[in-house]
């Protein structure tokens, strides 16, 4: 029978065209057995947490280079909250200077991760963090 | 390559060098060695010496002279004695006014060319008040959404005596038009106009994401440019066609050799099926490569990106002007190779880098800063990449002797695997139907996720080293010392302003009847950069003219690569 | 929204979280997703179930997103689920499909669900049918399923839509390889798409051929072979128009009849499901196997005694039963 896995969404806000770490990540994910969506380039913040609602995913992570991230992590945010799905956990990572990264922390942000973190070190803190999610749902049940 | 004639007396030597390498082989068999991965940087593997048996190539016909045919040497005959490169640092951020400032600033500093890095609306095709760019206006370069920001930007610069090339791909020939216009307001004729616009729309698919239209239409507009530019803007290159993007997507050396020449015929194909004679467009195409870590195997891929290039447009196309068979190509420091961790050490990459480069011939480079990955280049860390290029061209010496590695065993030998490599891609993407095709099927996309993600392993496994990140790592919570280079969220509010003013001032009819002669362009075929420059003039703004674009040919989707 | 009611009323309501999550709970085997089936039962039904199948690169995610388009252009709502195969390595999945039908997320009559194919084989995933119950329940007018897509005929799919679309485009693979996967039967529409590039027409005329020529069909319904293009929007009129008439047929043969025929295969194979859990889960009948085999029986006679006890026993229960019932 099926055993609950843990589904991400890897998502692309904005307009930069840097892929490479996105596809990097969600080719990891899915080799430590998670089930990613992709959701290709240049996406909205409405756009994200539509497909993270209709996806329900657990976990949606947000890559970006393109410097915007201050103005769009925090719409995202609200869009997923706006939809019912403030309870996924929210990271991401990109080319964010640290302080940004903090201050995006204190807005409800798990973690964000900078260019050279090791990505099977990512799919573990994803596994470790989701499992604490569903034991924390399982107790309320 | 094919096997030179041997006289006798090399023979001999033959004889007593393969006693000599049985020797080595006995003594090299017994020799303990490194725990290390000996391959290139691209997972090639290496011997660990080469020798005669290794390179065979035939001077004439493989390498020849410095400015003859095959050009692999190098596409001048005194290379660097002539002239240096050109040091041209990509440079763009905030508003026109802001990166106007940066122009002078390297200029003043001994620049010699200037490069325009736009902001991702504008490489996008949209306005900076368009809700997409949220966010994003003036971050990695400048917002260029008309003619008057064109105008700012190129302020107090005398267009006829710099050069200039734009970064930009989707939306470049609009961007080239703004150009234009902006010189013919200068009262510069276009003909005196140099630069280079990128253009290179084919990459934006595979490598890069920035993109307007589908393939057909985005084909049909560089065909204009190169037409147009052929007639009116003579000195400019209407394509510089990218393997840097294909490179820091992840590729490895040989597939970016292999997809930017590939991409490189298409283009040519495509003007010789629009009408144009080869040697009327060819001479203007340009490259730009990536200069990675692996200091042989990047000098080398410049060595085959010159020999395959003059061979095609010779024997495949046709071509009968020597210009044509020359590549030239624009080379940038691998921005991926820089790391987050101890960025100091960036320094130390980008040089070695660029040192590669030159030592490839290239004609124009590009040095990255080094605190890239963090946020943009502070002023300081922009003035250190320059410097590196000039203590190369000043200090080393190595700029006085054209193609210095040639004849070595193992850079011929590295050569001609990597021009084999390239090959083997040239037939596997015909039997696929073409670049196009492969394209539009994710082909190419695939093999450069593929590769990307093999590297990325091989650095997680340890298979790879990379100081700071994998081995001597520092405190793994100690941050970086170093400025941050922030763009002022102002930037965003005034550029709206500024361009709500425009529309206000402009006349609106001259603006409409523009963009309608863009529409009818777009319908009855006729010359598309013609309109631009004439929707340029009457100050219609980048978003209006690329709407009408997606509207008439729609927008390109991408493929499914995962 | 933790329990059944709650979440069928919800759905009722039209709350997109609520189809959302029920979904997963069909996907995860939750318990809870039976009793919401139960819950929802009587709006399930309504829907036209549009299947879409053929080998990769034919093009199914771009037809998918344009066939939606068009029926939303004729106000009608679309679900879509889309399947991606599960990795057999390490169980996790890569669902891109949604990226060719970006547009329609933006929608808020379509809904689009990605999901992994898990231990299926057939082209889709277990839940599957179940989704579209919900999708159907929550009141799309339409539901497109897109198969995994390996090449091989999808079985799966015959059972989950009232109408089958096989697409195949020139080159990916010409006519006689579909024949040979077996993907001829399993169409109620065989769709050309890129029927722009070269040997289309060909592909077209070959198809037609085999349609006409095999007896592959037994109710009456006469495969026709469409040509499109997706990526172009020709032919997509002509396709659904294809759809309404292969609808008319069902119901003109008895559309309940042949949907209670493959809710029976639904049955069948949850039965199935249950039972290979029941006997070769834990505390079931592999031990006994084992030392069957070591004791050098043939796979026959273990199979053999093993079905005498679970059936036997079965049936013996149900004698003892009516006996007991007998004597009072």
């Amino acid at each position: 029978m099926s055993k609950r896995k843990i589904k991400v969404l890897v998502a692309k806000p904005g307009l930069d065209g840097h892929d490479r770490g996105a596809k990097t990540v969600a080719t990891v994910l899915r080799d430590q057995g998670m089930e990613v969506v992709y959701t290709g380039l240049h996406q909205t913040p409405e756009m994200i947490a539509e497909v993270a609602l209709q996806e329900d995913v657990d976990v949606v992570g947000l890559s970006i280079l393109s410097g915007a991230h201050m103005s769009l992590f925090p719409r995202i945010r609200e869009e997923l909250k706006a939809r019912g799905m403030g309870h996924v956990l929210l990271t991401g990572g990109g080319i964010i200077p640290v302080e940004d990264m903090e201050t995006l922390h204190s807005q409800g942000f798990a973690k964000l991760f900078g260019p050279g973190t090791n990505t099977v070190e990512i799919a573990e803190w994803i596994q470790a963090e989701v499992e604490k999610l569903w034991s924390e749902e399982g107790a309320k049940q | 390559m094919k096997p030179s004639t041997q006289d006798q007396s090399t023979s001999e030597a033959r004889v007593v060098s393969s006693n000599g390498r049985a020797k080595w082989e006995a003594a090299s068999a017994k020799a303990k060695l490194r725990d290390a991965n000996f391959t290139t940087i691209s997972g090639s593997e290496l011997k660990p010496v080469y020798g005669p048996e290794d390179a065979e190539f035939d001077y004439d016909t493989d390498l020849g002279h410095p400015g003859q045919f095959p050009f692999t040497r190098g596409v001048h005959p005194t290379m660097y004695r002539g002239r240096l490169w050109t040091m041209r640092q990509f440079a763009g951020f905030g508003t026109a006014a802001q990166t106007n400032e940066r122009f002078k600033f390297l200029l003043d500093h001994g620049q010699t060319g200037l490069s325009v890095a736009f902001d991702f609306p504008t490489l996008m095709g949209y306005d900076s008040d368009q809700p997409h760019s949220l966010g994003e206006v003036g971050q990695v370069g400048v917002a260029i959404s008309s003619l008057e920001d064109m105008e700012i930007l190129m302020g107090g610069i005398p267009m006829d005596r710099v050069s200039t090339s734009m970064t930009i791909n989707g939306p470049a020939p609009i961007l080239l038009a703004f150009y234009i216009a902006c010189g013919e307001n200068q009262g510069i004729d276009p003909a005196k106009l140099r630069g280079t616009v990128q253009n290179d729309i084919l990459k934006e698919y595979q490598a890069q994401h920035a993109w307007l239209v589908p393939a057909e239409p985005a084909l049909r507009m560089i065909t204009d440019a190169m037409s147009y530019c052929a007639e009116h803007v003579p000195q400019w290159n209407t394509i510089s066609i990218s393997g840097y993007h294909i490179r820091e997507a992840g590729s490895t050396a040989a597939q970016e050799l292999a997809f930017t020449l590939a991409n490189g015929m298409e283009y040519v194909a495509h003007g010789v099926a629009a009408g144009m004679d080869v040697d009327e467009f060819a001479p203007r195409l340009s490259f730009f490569f990536d200069s990675h870590l692996d200091f042989f195997e990047e000098i080398c891929k410049f060595r085959a990106a010159r020999r395959i290039w003059a061979r095609k447009m010779r024997d495949v196309f046709g071509a009968k002007d020597p210009k044509s068979w020359m590549i030239r190509f624009h080379t940038q420091t691998a921005g991926v190779s820089l790391t987050a961790q101890q960025p100091e050490n960036n320094i130390v990459r980008t040089a070695m880098e660029a040192m590669a480069a030159v030592l490839g011939g290239t004609q124009s480079l590009h040095t990255n800063s080094m605190d890239e990955t963090l946020s943009l280049p502070t002023e300081k860390a922009v003035k250190i990449a320059l410097r590196t290029q000039q203590i190369i061209a000043e200090e080393t010496e190595v700029a006085h002797v054209a193609d210095p590695l040639a004849g070595s065993y193992f850079v011929e030998a590295q050569t001609d695997r990597l021009e084999a490599e390239a090959e083997k891609y040239f037939e596997e993407i015909e039997r696929r139907g073409g670049v196009v095709a492969c394209t539009e099927a994710g082909y190419i996309q695939r093999e450069i996720h593929h590769s990307a993600v093999t590297y990325q392993r091989a650095i997680e496994s340890g298979a790879k080293k990379v100081v700071g990140v994998n081995t001597y790592v520092e405190g793994k919570d100690a941050k970086p010392e170093i400025d941050i280079h922030r763009i002022d969220p102002e930037v965003e509010r005034e550029q709206c302003a500024r361009l709500a003013s425009l529309r206000e001032r402009r006349d609106a009819q001259a603006a409409k009847s523009a963009l309608d002669g863009v529409r009818a362009a777009c319908k009855d075929g006729s010359n598309l950069l013609e309109r631009f420059v004439t929707a340029a003039h009457a100050y219609c703004t980048l978003g209006e003219i690329t709407e009408v674009l997606r509207e008439e040919f729609g927008e390109y989707k991408e493929p499914k690569i995962l | 929204m933790r329990d059944p009611k709650t979440i069928a009323a919800k759905l009722f309501e039209g709350d997109r979280l609520a189809l959302s999550r029920s979904i997963s709970w069909a996907e995860d085997a939750d318990p809870r997703f039976p009793k919401t089936l139960a819950c929802i039962w009587e709006r399930v039904g309504k829907a036209r179930r549009l299947g879409v199948t053929g080998p990769p690169g034919a093009g199914k995610s771009t037809l998918v997103n344009e066939l939606a388009r068009h029926l939303r252009e004729a106000d009608r709502t679309v679900g879509i689920l889309a399947i991606d195969p599960s990795s057999p390595f390490s169980g996790g999945a890569l669902l891109g499909d949604r990226i060719r039908m970006e547009d329609r997320t933006k929608d808020s009559g379509v809904f689009i669900r990605s999901m992994a194919s898990r231990e299926s084989h057939g082209g889709l995933a277990r839940a599957s049918v179940d989704a579209c119950d919900v999708m159907d329940a929550f009141g799309f007018d339409e539901i497109l399923v897109e198969t995994v897509g390996v090449g091989q005929a999808e079985y799966d799919i015959v059972g989950a839509a009232d109408t089958v679309l096989v697409v195949l485009c020139p080159g990916a693979g010409d006519g006689i390889q579909a024949m040979k996967a077996g993907l001829l039967e399993v169409a109620d529409i065989l769709v050309v798409n890129k029927s722009d590039l070269p040997g289309a027409d060909r592909l077209q005329t070959d198809l037609e051929e085999a349609t006409h020529t095999r007896d592959i069909r037994r109710d009456g319904w006469e495969v026709p072979v469409v040509g499109v293009s997706a990526a172009k929007d020709e032919g997509l009129d002509k396709l659904l128009g294809a759809v309404d008439d292969h609808r008319a047929h069902l119901e003109r043969v008895g559309l309940e009849a042949v949907r209670r025929q493959k809710r029976a295969q639904q049955v069948k194979r949850v039965v199935g499901e249950r039972l290979d859990e029941e006997l070769w889960g834990d505390g079931g009948l592999g031990g006994r196997v084992d030392s069957a085999l070591n004791a050098g029986s043939t796979a026959y006679d273990i199979a053999e005694l093993l079905l005498q006890d679970v059936l036997g026993g079965k049936l013996m229960a149900q004698t003892r039963d009516s006996k007991t019932e007998a004597a009072h």
